[in-house]
């Protein structure tokens, strides 16, 4: 049964109601993945809410509800952490659950932005040292001692003048009725006990043994199913349908038009695939039609004579680059690419007379209600959406075009569906990372000091893709930041550590370049500016040059950088996204003429580590995913159409191709700050910069297959 | 439409489909059986993995009609309680982020060490190539089936 809380007192009334049980509404699809028919649950019955993070049953077992969409950033795991340790809970009797979405009892339910555990660190602690702060009071209530004389360890309150001893289970009934504390104290980082050390993803054993707890594996008697025919090329628009052969296929109950898609519905997955295949539909122009190359044109044209947005300018520029003793100028390009996560969209919808009901996966649940709710003109509070697992998302399940899609057919064929894309329709649909290319220039003194620094951005469909503040902003007193949007229709998102995905490679090569020209360390010149930038700033600051020294500085000395290596040639990138800061040293070999990627070490600084398992596999995997885009995939387009539709013919990353990779953490004791995407931003630049140190050739496009250097005959 | 009696984990289970319905869908909308994902369907990144006859075989480009008699392992029953040595070393070295590849990953895993208990280096990596991880958790998935076999 579905129900949501909406604030303590009703909880406890709830509470009241259920005879010190407590039925709560929550989705039940979770660690253990429960059969697919039982997707809704509750805390458990008999168990005690504290509030609407956690609850303690009798027998001391701890419920966790987790509220932020899952897509691997392990979030499921370290929410719950940062509850249990200002709890004290024994972590082996903690359960964790999947909330559903529930704007009522949390706040900012979404995946992006690296932004979650910053975000919700200090509520999640408050919600763990409350309940155990009320649990403790329950003790000295019930012992007659004084509160101050009790304490909490391993899920058991304490007395030590007495040896009284009492576990959560027993203490929760009473611990509950009591005033809600404002100020429970919170722990200090030297006590905790879970809090970065390493944890195991709570959802392993249902992942290993293929328990269903992803979108696709939601089932439900009577749904129907349901694929999409959208159009092949950007710029097109249906202009006939002939449906009738699809509509003849066994297994098929419809064929509905609506905007500009043709939705085969079935029953089941195979026969709306072979069906759709007979679906007639000619399409006509409605906007440019653009190929590849086109776009390499537009880039030209608009780098050179398009109208820039100033995004900050700092000194004189004309200036500073007139009395320039070297200039030197670069341009770097990447290619629009797919998110792919391996879980392709989907969602469930069921549009009923009383209200919908949604299940699936996505980054933003809040937001896809909302306008779920403006397309149907259905009022929020009557749409509940349950969030199951999300197989990866890398920003594309930040839009929810596939939910509005599947509200839509519901409400349209009156019927509960589930509405699946193919992989060629994840992959030729659009709303990829933007194709971009940069235009740096630097000018140099007579004594290699960078006096002048410009960058102008050109996109398509990416918004602002500058990062105008970032390093080396600051440091160089003359310096013009600007940024160039083209307007497309080929669809864009965000992907993965947005713009950052490739301006970190763009600038960090670039810099590489400078110092070069400079004549100096590539190490040491970035030092030199950030030392420049602490003493003499130029215009606003706004990365912390203690925390980018700090990760310069570490992975310098963990990769022994400047100490000759035989055969290794090494390449240096440091970057600040989101709120970490993250360096890298790529080391590179020649075999066979042909550089290979040997080994990544990272220095990350995201501040307070939660789980240092989850920690080493965002910093890994977000290595790997740089590398593997910066290395092999793009995403081109033929007549408005992607050429790419299938793992056939788009490369990601495969295992042969991983380096080592060594993640080391800055342990400074400041808050958390995120780690899902900063350690993606810099592997491109480390690994360019060290494949020319082997191979003295400079990589300013991507993918770096593309290039000669990798055939051996550069 | 034929009716097809599959081995499936041990169990005579039954399918009322077109011949040519992959084998993937079968297990998925038609007997329940959900640990074996679609990534692809054109055989290229290995989330959906099943064992026929103990060999590895990619069920979305695998016709119902052609698996006849044959013994079907799916990741559920690879293990009765997820206790193969596989299952556990994914455990033990936390291998999952998102989870989705994960089942495909084990049971191509599984199906090299019953062939060859003591893979080198090398044959994991040949073995593995054609299972796509695209979080990136392949240096994790590499120790884990070094770590199963040594306790195999």
């Amino acid at each position: 049964m579905q129900q949501s809380i909406n604030s303590r007192r009703d909880f406890l009334k709830k509470a009241a109601i259920a005879g010190g049980g407590l039925v709560l509404g929550f989705s039940w699809f979770g660690a253990d993945g429960e059969a697919p028919a039982v997707l809704k649950g509750s805390f458990p019955e008999k168990s005690i809410g504290f509030n609407s993070y956690l609850s303690i049953a009798a027998d001391g077992r701890v419920t966790i509800l987790s509220p932020n969409p899952e897509l691997g950033q392990n979030i499921m795991t370290s929410f719950p952490m940062i509850v249990a340790e200002e709890l004290d809970a024994d972590w082996t009797k903690v359960k964790v659950e999947q909330a559903a979405l529930d704007t009522k009892s949390f706040d900012r339910q979404l995946t992006g932005g690296s932004g979650a555990v910053p975000h919700s660190w200090k509520r999640l602690r408050m919600a763990g040292a409350t309940a155990r702060a009320m649990l403790i009071q329950a003790a000295a209530t019930q012992w007659s001692v004084p509160v101050t004389e009790c304490t909490a360890s391993n899920g058991f309150v304490l007395h030590a003048a007495s040896g009284k001893k009492a576990g959560f289970g027993e203490l929760a009934a009473l611990a509950a009725t009591l005033q809600v504390p404002k100020d429970a104290p919170l722990k200090d980082r030297k006590d905790f006990k879970i809090i970065g050390h390493a944890v195991k993803n709570v959802a392993n054993k249902g992942i290993v043994t293929g328990k269903p707890m992803f979108g696709l594996d939601f089932y439900r008697e009577g749904m129907l199913f349901a694929m999409i025919q959208r159009p092949p090329a950007f710029g097109t628009k249906i202009k006939t349908v002939d449906s009738a052969a699809a509509k003849a296929m066994p297994g098929i109950i419809d064929v509905v038009v609506f905007k500009n898609n043709v939705a085969v519905v079935g029953k089941s997955t195979w026969e709306i695939i072979k069906a759709r295949k007979l679906l007639k539909v000619e399409y006509e122009n409605e906007g440019a039609i653009e190929s590849t190359s086109d776009h390499n044109a537009i880039f030209r044209t608009v780098m050179d004579n398009g109208k820039p947005e100033v995004k900050r300018k700092d000194g004189d520029v004309d200036a500073a680059f007139a009395s320039a003793a070297k200039i030197i100028k670069a341009e770097y390009q990447c290619p629009f690419l797919s998110h792919s996560p391996m879980e392709p969209m989907n969602f469930f919808a069921h549009v009923k007379a009383d209200g919908v009901e949604l299940v699936g996966p996505s980054q933003t649940p809040a937001s896809a209600r909302t306008a779920v709710s403006k397309l149907l003109n259905i009022s929020e509070d009557k749409i509940t959406l349950e969030l199951t697992r999300l197989g990866g998302g890398f920003g594309r399940r930040l839009k929810f075009d596939y939910v509005l899609e599947a509200a839509e057919l519901s409400s349209i064929i009156k019927a509960p569906v589930k509405l699946i894309w193919t992989r060629e329709d994840d992959m030729t649909g659009g709303n990829y990372r933007p194709a971009v290319r940069y235009h740096f220039e630097a000018a140099l003194d007579a004594k290699g000091n960078l006096v002048g620094y410009k960058c102008r951005g050109v996109g398509i469909n990416a918004g602002n893709l500058v990062r105008e503040d970032n390093f080396p902003s600051g440091a160089v007193d003359n310096l013009l930041i600007e940024s160039i949007d083209y307007k497309s229709p080929v669809t864009t998102g965000a992907w993965r550590a947005p713009i950052t995905n490739f301006l970190g490679f763009a600038e960090q090569a670039f810099i590489d370049e400078v110092a070069e020209a400079a004549g100096k360390d590539p190490v040491q010149f970035r030092l030199e500016l950030l030392s420049k930038a602490r003493i003499t700033p130029a215009g606003a600051i706004k990365y912390n040059i203690d925390r980018m020294e700090g990760v310069i500085k570490m992975a310098a000395e963990k990769s022994g950088w400047g100490i000759k290596k035989p055969g290794i040639s090494q390449g240096f990138s440091v970057y600040f996204s989101h709120q970490s800061y993250v360096a890298q040293v790529c080391e590179v070999a020649m075999q066979a003429g042909k550089p290979v990627v040997k080994k990544i070490y990272a220095a990350a600084d995201c501040g307070q580590v939660i789980n240092l398992s989850g920690a080493r596999q965002q910093v890994m995997g977000g290595i790997t995913d740089g590398l593997g885009h910066a290395m092999y995939s793009k995403l081109s387009f033929k007549n408005g159409a992607a050429e790419q539709s299938n793992f056939h013919n788009y490369r990601l990353i495969r295992m042969k191709e991983i380096p080592e990779i060594e993640p080391y953490f800055v342990d400074n004791g400041i808050d958390p700050t995120g780690l899902g995407e900063p350690a993606l931003p810099p592997t491109g630049g480390a690994v360019a910069n060290a494949i020319y140190k082997a191979a003295g050739k400079r990589l300013r496009n991507q993918p770096f297959m593309d290039e000669p250097v990798f055939s051996g005959k550069a | 439409m034929p009716v097809y009696n599959l081995q499936i984990n041990g169990k005579q289970l039954t399918a009322d489909v077109a011949a040519d319905t992959p084998l993937l869908w079968v297990l998925r909308d038609h007997l329940g059986l959900l640990g074996t994902k679609y990534g692809c369907g054109i055989a290229q990144c290995g989330a959906c993995t099943v064992h026929m006859n103990g060999v590895a075989m990619r069920s979305c480009s695998l016709p119902v009609s052609a698996v006849r008699t044959a013994a079907i392992t799916t990741i559920e029953g690879l293990s009765v309680d997820g206790d193969h040595p596989l299952q556990k070393a994914w455990d033990e070295t936390d291998v999952p982020q998102c989870g989705y590849c994960q089942a495909g990953q084990i049971m191509t895993a599984a199906a090299l060490l019953k062939r060859n208990p003591h893979p080198s280096l090398t044959e994991i990596e040949d073995t593995m190539q054609g299972n796509i991880c695209r979080c990136g958790a392949y240096h994790r998935i590499r120790e884990a089936i070094q770590l199963a076999s040594t306790k195999i």
